[in-house]
């Protein structure tokens, strides 16, 4: 009896869990056969790489692919040292104007830039930095969320151990990197992945900075690609496309899950 | 004096991106939204409140502010239940739900638009893997996407989908962080399933439900990506919505101004929806 | 103190450097020097078939002919897209060096000072006059503004009627005879629909409705007028003959049921059709290489059916120069466009897609006329360019299409009866329009 009740417990989120994972299955099973008139969830047709084959021709993917990861890389880097920065001169010095910077860091974090395209669209204009990699990632060089997590981080750690530095003579610099940044790592880490799936994921503004082949990151690659009524049938070509988008990111995903879902827990920051 | 200088120092660099970026395009937002300037003009024109009067003169406008708040709406209550659902499954340790949490969530790592990319063959009129299933159970083909009273519905199908596993870690970290002995004094009293969670779990569970619901609104206000690469608004701008809008007026009929304005209206209402949270924790963050 | 405070300037600034280097490595170099003239080319694709494998075929050809000059073409995606990448290029200080867009955008283009006027290349051109004599006066209409030549014809195309033979016989219809007028066309379409397929088929999204729009429009016009006044300031959308289209359309889908309801991708439609979901399609010429080669069945081409006159829209993109560029770039692209739309070139584009040649000598050609024998099918575009004319050409185009397709489709999905939309789409169209008309 318990057993029954045991199993019928189950059936009902394995049931859900079926139809959420039906996009996917369905993606990659048409990425992978002759497509037909009438898309099917189960596969009617033969197998094939033709469409993947076809969609790696077509499009310049592999460009595609080292803007995205110089973007991503690039601009994690540089969040990183700007941040750190910044979250210990709040964390660990007493200013003038503190109040100020916590308003300027809590209004982005209210106000992504997300919103702000014209205005910002403007400034990489006036900037000539039109269709370039850096206007792309240089409207998120300063990053309120990564200042605020890491601040909240340096703050747990004992101001003692930074006291001893001083009286040995350590400088602001080996005090950050000999005892702040080693007991951040976890805080760092999440950054990582929130930065990096935010920039490897982000459209619009990418879509609206650049105009070549040369700085287009892979999402609006593939929304071009998605949206040019090249053929028919395109679904086979789409789905491969996106298929080959997103494979890192669940690879990725499905390796650091644990740190996947905690990372993101603190991106709510942000928003 | 020495802190300051160093403290200052220090902060620059992020600062001053953050000004650029974030500060300086608010203060350019307002004060273009006052004038009247296109691509092509050489200087903007003051007309003070002239882009607004033309908004709240425009149907269009009110109609995209209703599909806004419309979609926030489908959206959110949706994803919460779910998300509390989902949350409260796979809130044991097991082989099983460390798969179900898995399958929960791998929607949340996608970008937008390869989500969209996928949704948009699913949703295909006729043809598309929905009017398959549909004509299946003889509903005929339902050309979602395409209808004006199913393309919002259609599209928070899709974000619900999307957006239910990251709801779910709140609400999961929500649930582990409630003391074992609260449960456990709660079980002795005789407290159990929907007991349980009605008068002990609920309650507990307000602050996330808070956090989520400002957390999700301010990103369904953001969301752009899929309306341009599934609908561009159509049916008749019947899923057109804020941000997509000033992305058109501002990119595709180069109308900055008016553009401006529609940056402000939106930068109230997340102000407004985020503010009350926002000065709750700067206290804290400020006074620890 | 001082100390430390010159390591923090001078760390600042090490960083500051690096992100610099980091930019410029990254900047495109648009450097004059003794090395090729580069040349930046945006350009859409709006039809089935790899179109871009061809513009790269041109761009190889042009390249090895002239060694001085490198051309970068660049896939904006389709015309609505490319057309804020030209502006947002323009505005952002990169104008490409010449772009494809429609030729509707022509006054537009002008309004915002974005392109080069091209008369003094034709007028330098030796053979500028033969040239420009040589294009389709259909084509060649729709390239001026205010007497000035704007732009150069090139992926040009003209909507004509797709129609499954074999359906046409299962229906006990005549294959080889095609229906010439509306009533026909709704009798025939009642003929053809059944559980299996539509009688008719026309796109409807944002983009292409404004399009097939214009061809029902000149079929009901009285005296031949269009939805727009030759000089791109007027719009004429909710005229009495205008509402009839609309309403015909309405009809087809809700009174006769013979059309697909809601609103039907201009992308989908040709698939639909070679699936044999849909017996008749509006659709471009551009797509006749994409159905001929995938269609399982018979299928024949026919001019759109007329009601007051015979009609049909032409459509389709140019070639455009840009102004805020140097001289040099400005020849350079020039002689990109002449050597793009020579005889020959525009022959084999022709083949590859389906456009319409632009130019009488392409279409005499022998390549040409053997390709109209062995397809006939794709002839019937060419003579229907006859009774052809421009689709919606304004100032602020996208604005007023985006007008007209809103209010189209408003009405389509039942939201508004068809005098409402087209009310509404010209109030709306007027307040945009009004800055110019006072000029």
């Amino acid at each position: 009896m318990d057993k029954l009740k045991k199993s019928l417990f189950w059936i009902l989120p394995s049931l859900l869990a079926l139809v959420w994972a039906i996009p996917l299955f369905w993606m990659i099973v048409t990425a992978f056969t002759n497509p037909t008139y009438r898309m099917t969830l189960f596969p009617s047709t033969g197998f094939t790489l033709d469409n993947l084959r076809y969609v790696w021709e077509a499009v310049p993917f592999d460009a595609y692919y080292k803007n995205t990861i110089f973007i991503v890389v690039v601009t994690f880097c540089v969040q990183f040292v700007l941040s750190t920065l910044a979250a210990y001169a709040l964390a660990v010095l007493d200013f003038k104007g503190q109040l100020l910077v916590y308003v300027i860091i809590f209004l982005q974090i209210i106000i992504p830039n997300d919103v702000l395209i014209i205005p910002n669209y403007m400034t990489i204009s006036d900037l000539g930095l039109v269709d370039t990699k850096l206007g792309i990632m240089i409207p998120f060089f300063g990053s309120a969320l990564a200042i605020f997590l890491l601040r909240q981080t340096f703050k747990s750690i004992p101001k003692s151990l930074t006291e001893a530095a001083i009286l040995d003579g350590a400088s602001i610099w080996t005090i950050i990197w000999k005892i702040y940044m080693p007991n951040a790592k976890s805080a760092y880490l999440s950054f990582a992945v929130i930065s990096i799936s935010y920039h490897w994921n982000n459209y619009l503004w990418p879509l609206i900075v650049t105009n070549s082949v040369e700085n287009r990151p892979l999402t609006v690659g593939l929304a071009i690609f998605a949206k040019s009524k090249e053929a028919n049938m395109q679904w086979a070509n789409v789905t491969a496309a996106t298929f080959l988008i997103i494979l890192p990111l669940l690879v990725a995903f499905f390796i650091f899950q644990r740190q996947f879902i905690e990372s993101l827990t603190h991106s709510g920051v942000k928003e | 004096m020495k802190n300051n200088l160093t403290a200052w120092g220090l902060m620059l660099p992020a600062l001053s991106f953050i000004l650029l970026f974030t500060v300086f395009p608010i203060i350019r937002s307002i004060y273009l939204s006052v004038m009247d300037f296109r691509f092509g003009m050489a200087e903007p024109r003051f007309i003070g409140l002239g882009n607004y009067v033309r908004l709240f003169h425009s149907d269009l406008f009110w109609k995209v502010m209703g599909n806004t708040l419309f979609f926030a709406l489908i959206t959110l209550v949706p994803a919460l239940l779910i998300g509390l659902g989902l949350a409260l499954i796979v809130n044991k340790k097991s082989k099983i739900t460390g798969t179900l949490r898995t399958i929960y969530f791998y929607p949340v790592i996608l970008p937008m638009v390869a989500a969209a990319s996928i949704w948009m063959f699913i949703y295909m009129a006729n043809n598309g893997l929905w009017d398959q299933i549909a004509r299946f159970i003889h509903m005929g083909p339902t050309d979602v996407l395409s209808r004006q009273e199913s393309v919002l519905p259609a599209l928070a199908v899709m974000y619900v989908w999307k957006e239910a596993g990251y709801v779910m870690i709140f609400f999961l970290s929500g649930l582990q962080s409630i003391s074992p002995d609260i449960l456990e004094s709660a079980r002795l009293d005789g407290a159990t399933g929907w007991k349980l969670f009605r008068h002990i779990l609920f309650p507990l569970l307000g602050p996330t439900f808070l956090f989520i619901s400002t957390v999700e609104l301010t990103n369904v206000f953001k969301l752009v990506d899929h309306i341009i690469i599934m609908t561009e608004g159509a049916p008749n701008n019947a899923s057109t919505m804020l941000l997509y809008y000033i992305y058109q007026t501002g990119f595709t009929h180069f109308d900055y101004g008016l553009s401006s304005a529609l940056t402000v209206i939106l930068l109230v209402m997340l102000l407004v929806v985020a503010l009350p949270r926002f000065i709750a924790q700067d206290k804290k963050t400020y006074y620890n | 103190m001082h100390k430390n405070w010159k390591k923090v300037i001078s760390s600042l600034f090490t960083l500051m450097l690096a992100i610099l280097l980091v930019a410029c490595g990254n900047k495109n170099d648009k450097k004059e020097g003794d090395g090729p003239v580069e040349l930046e080319f945006f350009y859409p694709v709006n039809v089935g078939g790899p179109a871009t494998k061809v513009i790269d075929q041109i761009v190889a050809d042009f390249e090895a002919e002239n060694p001085d000059i490198k051309v970068n073409p660049v896939y904006t995606g389709n015309y609505d897209d490319t057309f804020t990448k030209i502006q947002t290029a323009v505005q952002g200080g990169t104008p490409p060096d010449l772009f494809i867009s429609l030729a509707t955008h022509r006054f537009t283009m002008e309004d915002l000072g974005i392109v080069e006027p091209l008369d003094h290349f034709i007028e330098a051109d030796k053979d500028g006059k033969e040239y420009i004599e040589d294009f389709l006066p259909s084509f060649m209409e729709d390239s001026y503004v205010d007497g000035k030549t704007i732009s150069i014809p090139f992926q040009r195309s003209t909507m004509v009627l797709y129609y499954n033979k074999d359906l046409f016989k299962e229906a006990g219809l005549d294959p080889e005879q095609p229906p010439t007028s509306w009533d026909e066309l709704i009798e025939y379409s009642k003929k053809l629909t059944n559980d299996d397929h539509f009688g008719v088929g026309l796109a409807l999204n944002s983009g292409s409705a404004q399009w097939s729009f214009g061809g029902f429009s000149l079929q009901n016009s009285k005296d031949g007028g269009n939805l727009m006044s030759d000089d791109g300031k007027k719009v004429f959308f909710d005229t009495p003959e205008n509402i009839e289209a609309l309403q015909l359309w309405i009809d087809l889908q809700n009174k006769y049921e013979v059309m697909n309801k809601g609103i039907v991708q201009w992308t989908d439609l040709p698939t639909q059709f070679l699936a044999q979901e849909v017996a008749m399609i509006y659709h471009t010429t551009g797509n006749m290489g994409n159905i001929n080669e995938n269609a399982e069945f018979e299928f024949g081409t026919a001019f759109l059916p007329g009601n007051k006159r015979m009609a049909a829209p032409t459509g389709g993109g140019n070639f455009y120069i840009s102004k805020d560029i140097s001289d040099q770039h400005k020849e350079a692209a020039w002689k990109f466009i002449r050597f793009a739309t020579s005889t020959e070139q525009l022959t084999n584009w022709s083949l590859n897609t389906g456009y319409i040649p632009p130019r009488q000598s392409s279409i005499d050609s022998d390549e040409m006329q053997k390709y109209y024998s062995e397809i006939p099918q794709a002839r019937v575009a060419y003579e229907q360019l006859e009774v052809a004319k421009p689709e919606l050409t304004t100032y602020d185009a996208a604005q007023v299409w985006r007008i007209l397709n809103d209010s189209i489709q408003s009405a389509i999905t039942g939201e508004k009866t068809a005098a409402e939309a087209l009310k509404e789409a010209q109030a709306n169209a007027d307040a945009v329009l009004e800055r110019y008309q006072g000029e």
